[in-house]
């Protein structure tokens, strides 16, 4: 096992939101979007988030570094609690910490040449002299391969994988040491899914980046990760090492989420383990375990009590009353 | 869009094609016609007095015997000047105010959208006369008059739009990269709200004209003997019977112009309006 | 040997577009037999969805239209057919279901109106026999307490139940054919599964034929029988599905497979297809695949016959790789 200290820590992390009333409808109530979440990520790691739509994922990544402000709870980035910084501190911690996007289409301005995209970052942080900054973004045009010429044309002018490239390049441009990556090839094809993926990794080893990964596909997760961490309706409900965790996945949401995924192989063996019911709501969460009304192994006790997440093994978390 | 292939679409559009002529001819006519109208349009010939079309005169003579083809050019500067200026007046306040009440929301935005509402009760015209009353009559005070008027026309295209932009991820990347409220506006708002501004704009000038005729037809604007074609209008409309040409001369220059703008706006608002975009 | 529900002959479908004609579907072919699972397979733009929609004339008026070929349905040709005739065929005998539940779904009437809809235009119930059917339909698909969710509005329903409800739409009528156009794309993995299953069980029981189109690999293994890779408007390898899994001919498919992160696959770079799909509006001469093709050789620049490398197996290439 690695032995780096973690460059983020959450503990005890909730975010809640009201739940707008539309017009004249006076439902209110309030999302649990993120429910008590403690997690440690290691420095030069990747760490893979996932789980279905509504799960909170995309929310926690957000809360972790800090684009918003949760509803209780602390994050710690390299020891420093990010709750306590000031605007000009949270300004200098945006310097470490960056977004990858999930859709290349419109995180980029249409407006602005790819150039002046990304130098932006640069600008805002007012880094070395105009002719520095144009020599950086050429050098991070090349890293993410792309021409140096392109920094005259606008993203429209571009594929969907070029755009992803541009919003790396981007990313990239403070030398930040964390990269939050939500969803980066989700919008893409699946033959540039591959060139990203292996353009994502490369630059992780070469510049030492920690990448909190997000994805709903676990075949990427899979790929990528060095840590899984799955999540349901706002809460962990495992965290484990990849190998260990699709060998052998513990929570029977895990395994119902493993064998749900569809295998581009004809022939294999397939334990489908089909969940009744959909996603509930993160207005109305179950009582006791959320996941209880379309567990197979329900017991008595999952709809009572909130289960905790705990260490059942080195570096393996579960969050169920059965394990 | 590049630039390129917007102008290259808005020249392929009739209506734009054929709004741009129009504004093109009075333009020119704007800025050489002046030094090459035939006679004076400010002083009277009286011998000369309501003579019809002919070939000393082209468009004839008004009441006080003056050219009117001649006053029509020493117009169409003037016409131009209160597009211009009217709708600069309308467009800065409003889309500052637009700006604000989009982004920053909350309270902000209530109050200044009550504003906005309480000028907008009133019909364009009432305002704009009881500006007039209050500044007195005169051109440059009809031009402030009309730009006041349609300021919240333009505040809420902006917020309208701005509200939009606000969602849009590369404006949310801006934050997560550290940029300030003042360049999230400026370099990035601002210049993606562009489009229906400048269509509305275009079209804003021509209604100008309009207003400002009317104000100048009911005696609020141009002051005689200045040669606003919507004073020319109201001059003559009491010899219609005897002598219709001297009003409706200058009511077609109004309608040229007008027309000139609206297709020409038209023409803008299908090749920069997204759905029609070939991407 | 099965039955042939559905036969296509060289169907070619063009786009008059502001730059020019774009060829979205070039000379296809394709045979469906009855009660079969035909995969249509491929990235964004190579033409599967456009198939579909010619198939019930469902394309885009003036921009889209048939530009040769033919059809074959019930003794008939489609391309051939009036407008009133298509009506009768479509929601009838052949019925189609899309990606986004929500759009196609009209958000103003209650599911079950929609579905008494369809039933009572082609087979002529009254209004009280039609309702009984749309519930026993609603049930049929797997809707808790159908006789009550049949006074939903779509938006009162989470994804996978409006999937469940287009499909029970798309079945009211006992259709000889369905059209599935990325029928779980925007759906969760673990309610994927559900529908995959659901599909699949019904297929069987109304002993429907299924044509379904998708850009997921794995999608396609789990349901189809025979499966079809597009690229660039072409047909470029058929197969039944463990055929073309387990041996892969066209270098577009085994790049492709090669490229696609697996779960317990292979760690480190994925070999990803380098560069993008061509425009349509630029094709090279010959094979469309060439710019990217590992094999890739002159003669690419002739277009490449459609041969039968082994029983039932064809490709659309001068060298297709060995076994």
């Amino acid at each position: 096992m690695k032995r780096s200290p973690p460059i983020l820590a959450a503990e005890q992390l909730t975010k809640h939101y009201p739940l707008k009333t539309a017009g004249f409808s006076r439902r209110s109530g309030i999302v649990r979007a993120v429910e008590d979440v403690s997690l440690t990520v290691l420095s030069g790691e990747v760490f893979g988030l996932v789980g279905e739509s509504g799960c909170g994922k995309s929310t926690l990544g957000r809360v972790l570094l800090r684009l918003e402000a949760p509803t209780a709870g602390q994050v710690f980035f390299a020891g420093r609690n990010l709750g306590a910084f000031g605007s000009s501190q949270l300004k200098k911690f945006r310097r470490e910490a960056q977004i990858i996007y999930q859709d290349p289409y419109s995180a980029l301005n249409p407006r602005q040449k790819i150039g002046r995209l990304i130098e932006e970052p640069l600008s805002i942080h007012q880094v070395g002299t105009r002719r520095e900054r144009l020599d950086r973004v050429h050098w991070l045009l090349d890293i993410v391969g792309l021409q140096p010429d392109h920094a005259q044309r606008y993203p429209h002018e571009f594929s969907g994988g070029q755009r992803q490239r541009i919003v790396i390049a981007r990313a990239l441009a403070l030398n930040p040491k964390l990269l939050l990556a939500d969803e980066p090839v989700s919008a893409l094809d699946v033959s540039i899914q591959a060139q990203i993926l292996n353009l994502l990794e490369g630059l992780r080893a070469e510049f030492g980046l920690t990448y909190i990964f997000i994805s709903h596909d676990l075949s990427v997760i899979e790929h990528i990760a060095d840590r899984v961490a799955v999540m349901y309706l706002g809460r962990l409900v495992e965290v484990g090492p990849k190998g260990k965790f699709y060998n052998q996945p513990i929570h029977p949401y895990s395994r119902a989420l493993l064998s749900a995924a569809p295998i581009p192989d004809p022939t294999a063996q397939r334990n489908r383990v089909i969940l009744t019911g959909d996603v509930p709501s993160a207005v109305n969460p179950p009582s006791g375990c959320a996941f209880h009304p379309r567990c197979p192994e329900r017991r008595d006790i999952c709809p009572t009590k909130v289960p905790t997440l705990r260490q059942i093994s080195p570096g393996r978390w579960v969050s169920c009353h059965l394990r | 869009m590049t630039r390129f292939e917007a102008l290259r679409d808005l020249l392929r559009n009739w209506s734009a094609s054929v709004g741009m002529i129009v504004i093109a001819l009075v333009l020119v006519v704007a800025l050489i016609g002046p030094a090459m109208a035939p006679y004076d349009p400010i002083a009277p010939a009286p011998l000369d007095r309501l003579k019809g079309p002919s070939p000393a005169h082209y468009l004839g003579t008004d009441s006080l015997g003056r050219d009117i083809f001649s006053r029509i050019i020493h117009g169409s500067r003037i016409s131009l000047m209160i597009g211009l200026i009217s709708v600069t007046i309308s467009l800065v306040p409003g889309t500052f105010l637009g700006l604000l009440a989009g982004y920053f929301g909350g309270w902000l935005d209530s109050l200044i959208m009550r504003l906005m509402d309480m000028l907008l009760a009133f019909p364009a015209i009432l305002l704009a006369i009881f500006i007039t009353a209050i500044l007195g009559p005169s051109l440059p005070n009809t031009m402030i008059a009309v730009g006041i008027v349609y300021i919240p026309h333009y505040a809420r295209i902006v917020r309208s739009s701005v509200l939009s932009l606000k969602e849009q991820l590369f404006v949310q990347a801006i934050a997560h990269l550290g940029g300030s409220h003042a360049r999230i506006l400026g370099r990035h708002i601002l210049p993606n709200s562009l489009p229906p501004i400048i269509v509305y704009a275009t079209l804003g000038m021509g209604t100008a004209v309009l207003q400002a005729a009317a104000l100048g037809f009911l005696g609020l604007g141009a002051q005689p003997p200045q040669p606003e074609w919507g004073a020319m209008l109201s001059e003559g409309r009491q010899y219609i019977q005897i002598a219709p040409h001297v009003a409706a001369f200058p009511g077609a220059a109004i309608l040229l112009l007008v027309l000139g703008f609206n297709l020409f706006g038209d023409g803008l608002r299908d090749v920069l309006d997204p759905s029609l975009r070939s991407q | 040997m099965r039955e042939t529900v559905l036969e296509i002959k060289g169907l070619t479908t063009q786009f008059r577009t502001r730059r020019g004609v774009v060829t979205a579907v070039d000379g296809v072919d394709l045979t469906l037999g009855r009660g079969e699972t035909l995969g249509i397979v491929g990235e964004s733009g190579c033409g599967k969805s456009v198939t579909a929609l010619s198939i019930l004339g469902l394309l885009p008026k003036p921009a889209g239209k048939i530009a040769s070929g033919r059809i074959f349905f019930d003794g008939r040709d489609l391309v051939t057919l009036r407008e009133a005739d298509l009506r009768h065929i479509r929601g009838n005998d052949i019925s189609m279901i899309f990606q986004e539940p929500m759009t196609s779904l009209n958000p103003v009437y209650t599911v079950g109106f929609q579905i008494q809809e369809a039933i009572r235009k082609h087979r002529h119930m009254n209004k009280g026999a039609s309702r009984t059917e749309a519930a026993k339909m609603l049930g049929l698909v797997g809707i808790p307490e159908p006789e009550m969710r049949i006074d939903d509005y779509p938006h009162q329903m989470s994804g996978g139940m409006r999937q469940r409800v287009m499909i029970a739409m798309a079945l009211s009528c006992h259709p000889q054919i369905m059209i599935a156009d990325e029928p779980t794309t925007a759906l969760d993995v673990t309610i994927q599964a559900q529908i995959l299953d659901l599909i699949g069980r019904l297929k069987d029981e109304i002993g429907m034929s299924v044509l379904l189109i998708t850009h997921d690999l794995g999608v396609v293994a789990e349901i189809s029988q025979r499966v079809m890779v597009m690229y660039a408007g072409k047909v470029v390898e058929s197969a039944n599905a463990e055929e073309l899994f387990g041996n892969p001919a066209h270098p577009y498919t085994v790049s492709l497979f090669k490229s696609l992160p697996k779960i317990g696959g292979r760690k480190g770079t994925l070999e990803a297809i380098p560069g993008v799909v061509p425009s349509l509006l630029n094709l090279p001469k010959g094979c469309a695949f060439q710019e990217r093709c590992f094999k890739a050789q002159s003669r690419c620049r002739q277009t490449p016959p459609w041969q039968e490398i082994r029983p039932s197996h064809r490709v659309r290439c001068w060298k297709p790789v060995d076994q």
